[in-house]
This record gives C-alpha cells, structure tokens and sequence, in this order.
C-alpha cells in the first residue's frame, strides 16, 4: 500500500523510515491550528455548559476530550464548528478570526443518514450543498466510500446496512470534501465493541492518508489513549479542561499498543484526573 | 451413528410443518373474513325473506343491488359529482395545506397567530358551518367549501409537525455547510415530513368525502346540486328505501376508493425507505 495510490492523500512519503519522519513533521508542523481562550458557553435556559476553556489544538493532532456525559464535549465541538457562538472567550483561527475556519467535516453519535436517499446521494451531500453537479463529485464519492472500505455500496439504501457500516458511511459523508479538520462527537460509542475495535483502526489510518487534524469526543478512557496523540480530561459542571496527557507513538497504532507503557501510563494518568475532579465535587 | 440423521431429519420436517402451518395460517386470515362478509350478507337475505319484510321497510341486498342497476344512470351521474366536489376539494386543502405548514415553518410567531384560525374551523362541527355557508354561497361551491374546511387541517398540522421534526444534527450539518433555508426546506425538511404529510392526507381523504356528504345533506332539496347524499334525501322523501340503501352503498364504495388510492400513493412513495412501508 504505497501512498501514492490513495488518491485523497496530500503527501506523498516514501514508505521507509515512516515512524522518523511523522516524529518531525510533528516537531515542524506543531503550529496552532485554533486556539480556545477562556471560552464559556450559556446555554438559554441557564446551564453553564462551559466556563473557562483554554484549549491549543495543533495541526495534524489527534486530540480527544475526555469526560463523563454532560461535562460539555460537545458544546465544546459545536462552538470550534461554528454551529453555535460562544457566550465569552475567543476561538481563534491559525489565519485569523473566524474567517479562517478551515474545511471541517462533522461525525455524529448517531450516522445521521438521510433514510430516504442511497448511500451515494447521502455522501454527495456536503459537495451537493457546496454547488457541486452529481457528475462532477462522482469521483470523489467513490474515492471517500473507498476510504472507508465500502466502495461496492453506492446504490444501497441506509437501512440495507449494519450500523458499523452507516457509521463508515457518515465517515465519508464528512471525508468527502476533503477536510483539513475533523470533528467527531462520540462517533463509535453506539457500537459494538469489535466493530468498535476495527473503525478504531481504520481512522488511525484515515487521518494519516487524509493528513488531516482530528478533534475526537469520547467518554472512554481506553479509546482515547489507543486513539490519540494528545488527550484533554474535561471535568462537569462547569465544564472546563482538568489535564492534557500526550502519547508520542507515531500514529497508525496497532493492537500491541494497548500493552505498551506509553497507552497504560496514559490510562492511568487519565483515570487519575476522573477520579481526582469526581472526588472534590464529592460525587453522587 | 444414527442419531444425528434422525435429528436432522426431524429438524427438516418440523421446518416443513411449521412452513405449512404458516401458509395455512395466512389462508385462513384472507379467507375467514371474506366468508364472515357474506355469511352476514347472506343472513340479512335470509331474515328479509324469511319474515317477508317490505322493500319500503328493509330491502334485501339483492334487491339494492337490483335497483342499483336499474337505477345507474341516475346514480352515477350523482357519483360523479359527489366524486368531483371530493377531489378538487382534496386538491385545494392539500396546496393550502402544504403551503401554510411551509409558512409556519418558517417562523414561530406567524404559526402562533394563525394556528387559533385553523383550530376554530376544526373544533367547530361542519354541520353547523354548513346553512351559514349555504346562505353566503350557491349550494354547489358551499359543499365544496366544506369538503375543504375538513379536508385542510389534518393536512396542515400534520405537515407542520413534518416540518418541525426533522433530525437536529442533520440540520446542523446542513448549516456547517453553509445551505440556505431554501435548500434545506427542499433537500431535508420536504423529504424528512413526507410521511407525515401522506398520512394526514389518508385521513383528509376520507373526511373530505364526510364534509361532501353532509353539506349535500344540509343543502337538502333547497340545492339544485345532485351529489349522492343529495339523492338520498331525496329518496327518503319519496320513501323509495332500496335506492336510498344503493347511494348509500356506493357512498361506502367511494370511501374505499379514496382510502385505497391514498394508501397505494403513499405506499409506493415511501417503500423505498419509510418504516412504515417497509415489506415484513
Ligand atoms: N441546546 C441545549 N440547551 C440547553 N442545555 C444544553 C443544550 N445542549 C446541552 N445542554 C446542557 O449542557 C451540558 C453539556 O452538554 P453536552 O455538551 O451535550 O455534554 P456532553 O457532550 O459532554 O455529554 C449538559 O448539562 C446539557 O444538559
Ligand atoms: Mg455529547
């Protein structure tokens, strides 16, 4: 599998040395992508869904925010969308105000497919909405159904798949644009634990054929550490982040990671500051 | 060593019993109440003949039918009327229908000072509409107005729940992409309150039908209009009873009609995808 004949990747590496080279480019391209300053959300009816959030997120991370249900994730991920105004605080773009949000795709817990269209029309949509003709986007359809393994499912309905492969679909629906940023809201946590296990995989290699920056919402802690390359724990009420934990190994990570030091030290680290935020709000 | 065939075989006819009681099954529930139908047709036959009640009293369904032949041409024609004020009736409520929900849709304020308007016309019965619209209109378009007025709402407020319950992230995603409410209404929310839509249009289909019906009734012999309820008046006061039972069985027919188109149109609009329609 050579990266040249992966049509949606934008660099083209020879395949030695591959470890080496992701571990500078990170070093160069460490950048800022967007930056969260002291952003708090307010929600109408009065919960304070954020208060206080300072987040750094760099180009080519795979970063994930961590918490327990209702600390605001994703309030968090729609305000970086740019679906909802903060109520306070700044998020800034690496080119800018808001003017310069990059291309984002957006993955949802559930796979919201529209049930009444097939699965091409469905992964069309984003081009179709960004005035693209059907027969102009034809390709790219192909390309993002592809890249996530169901290249043979264009004229299938929605409710003709598995709910591993709705998934996949949502997955290209938000690749097909080509995004430089990725959002995805709990996208597996629906699932089964295999399927799980293997959409896990995929994405890692995802990211690194798309080259694309990650922002990936989860309240497991053992997804994040296999997943990320930094993982922000977020506290409830109000949610905010408590702790930043960084996993160095190059990304795509296979199986026997989840028995290396670097992912069991980060699950520890991660379950610690859990623990540590429940403990001073005296839980339940 | 055996056994295991034995099983298997076992397996395999039980399957095939259970295939057959299956089949037998489905028989029975088309064919019990085709036969419980004519067993009561057949009893009220019966019972007529038997005690020889008059045709003035209670015909004897082979005499309606009789005078449903003998009287077709009348009869028909009247059909056709009564067909006619249903469907452009139909045809109006569903564009206004349609049209007001798609308004509503738009904003919160203009759905809440209309919506008491639609409400009124709904809670109040048509009967009671019906002589006052009988003054104001010729009979003919004041039974066509009242087909509408029972037509129109289940069509509005079932389009308009439609409209309202589209999935939040799919909207959300239209929005990341930069889509106008135009494009939205068209692409997500139309598709998303289709079902709906077919359903409160199933109901109008059959309430259209009992609005005609009652405002022919309510016209009476003052309308010159000649729909079936109207021919039904009109036999009662000729005390000519097999005629008033064939209008009112082909009043019956009509409603059936309607019924089974809608339900085929909704059908196959939505059998591609609506759980509803979905083949089990
Ligand atoms: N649209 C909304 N209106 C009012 N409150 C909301 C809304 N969305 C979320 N909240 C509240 O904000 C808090 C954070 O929600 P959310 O961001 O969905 O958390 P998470 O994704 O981490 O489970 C919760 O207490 C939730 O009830
Ligand atoms: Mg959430």
């Amino acid at each position: 599998m050579s990266s040249s004949a992966l049509p949606l990747s934008r660099s083209s590496r020879p395949p030695g040395d591959r470890a080496l080279l992701d571990a500078e480019e990170a070093k160069i391209e460490a950048a800022p992508l967007v930056t969260l300053a002291g952003v708090s959300k307010k929600y109408q009816n009065g919960v304070a869904a954020l208060a206080g959030l300072d987040l750094c997120v760099r180009t080519g991370d795979f970063l994930s925010l961590l918490g327990p249900s209702g600390c605001g994730k994703s309030t968090a991920l729609r305000l970086i969308a740019g679906l909802e105004p903060a109520t306070s605080g700044t998020i800034e773009w690496a080119g800018g105000q808001a003017s310069g949000r990059p291309s984002i795709g957006f993955v949802f817990q559930d796979p919201t497919l529209m049930p009444w269209a097939s699965v091409e029309s469905n992964v069309f949509l984003p081009l179709r909405l960004e005035g693209w003709s059907f027969r102009t986007a034809s390709e790219r359809i192909e390309e993002a159904l592809a890249l996530v393994g169901l290249p043979d499912f264009r004229k299938a309905m929605p409710r003709e798949l598995s709910g591993g492969m709705k998934m996949r679909v949502s997955i290209a629906r938000a690749l097909v644009t080509r995004p430089s940023l990725l959002l995805m809201d709990e996208p597996f946590a629906a699932l089964d634990e295999i399927t799980r296990f293997k959409l896990n995989d995929d994405l890692m290699r995802l990211k690194q054929e798309m080259n694309c920056t990650v922002i990936f919402v989860t309240h497991s802690i053992y997804e994040s550490a296999y997943l990320s390359t930094r993982i922000a724990v977020m506290a409830a009420r109000p949610g905010r982040i408590i702790a930043e934990i960084g996993l160095d190994a190059a990304l795509p990570r296979k199986e026997h990671f989840r028995r290396e030091s670097a992912y069991l030290d980060a699950c520890a680290r991660a379950a610690d500051a859990l623990h540590g935020a429940m403990d001073a709000k005296d839980h339940m | 060593m055996g056994a295991p065939d034995d099983e298997a075989e076992a397996g395999t006819s039980a399957r095939g019993r259970r295939a057959g009681e299956v089949a037998r099954a489905r028989l029975v529930g088309i064919i019990l109440p085709i036969a419980v139908f004519a067993g009561a047709i057949g009893l009220w036959e019966f019972i007529v003949r038997v005690n020889g009640i008059e045709p003035y009293v209670l015909p004897a369904p082979s005499v309606v039918i009789a005078t449903l032949a003998k009287d077709w041409g009348t009869l028909s024609l009247s059909l056709l009327v009564t067909l006619r004020t249903m469907a452009i009736a139909l045809v109006l409520a569903t564009v206004g229908g349609v049209l007001i929900a798609v308004i509503f849709a738009q904003s919160r304020l203009i759905e809440r000072s209309l919506y008491p308007f639609a409400v009124i016309l709904q809670v109040t019965p048509i009967v009671a509409i019906a002589p006052l619209l009988l003054v104001y209109l010729n009979s003919g378009t004041a039974i066509l107005v009242c087909a509408f007025i029972v037509a129109f709402f289940p069509i509005l407020s079932n389009t308009t729940l439609g409209l309202a319950s589209t999935d939040p992230n799919l909207r959300n995603l239209f929005k990341l992409y930069g889509a106008g409410p135009w494009r939205e209404l068209v692409l997500l929310r139309a598709p998303s309150a289709l079902p709906y839509f077919l359903g409160g249009l199933r109901i109008a289909g059959g309430l259209a039908l009992i609005g005609a019906v009652v405002a022919e009734i309510a016209a009476g012999s003052a309308g010159q209009g000649s729909g079936l309820a109207y021919r039904i008046v009109e036999s009662g006061y000729r005390l000519n009873i097999p005629r008033m039972f064939a209008a009112l069985l082909l009043i019956s027919l009509t409603g059936i009609l309607v019924y089974a188109v809608l339900a085929l149109v909704s059908h196959l609009l939505l059998r591609r995808w609506h759980e509803s329609a979905l083949d089990r």
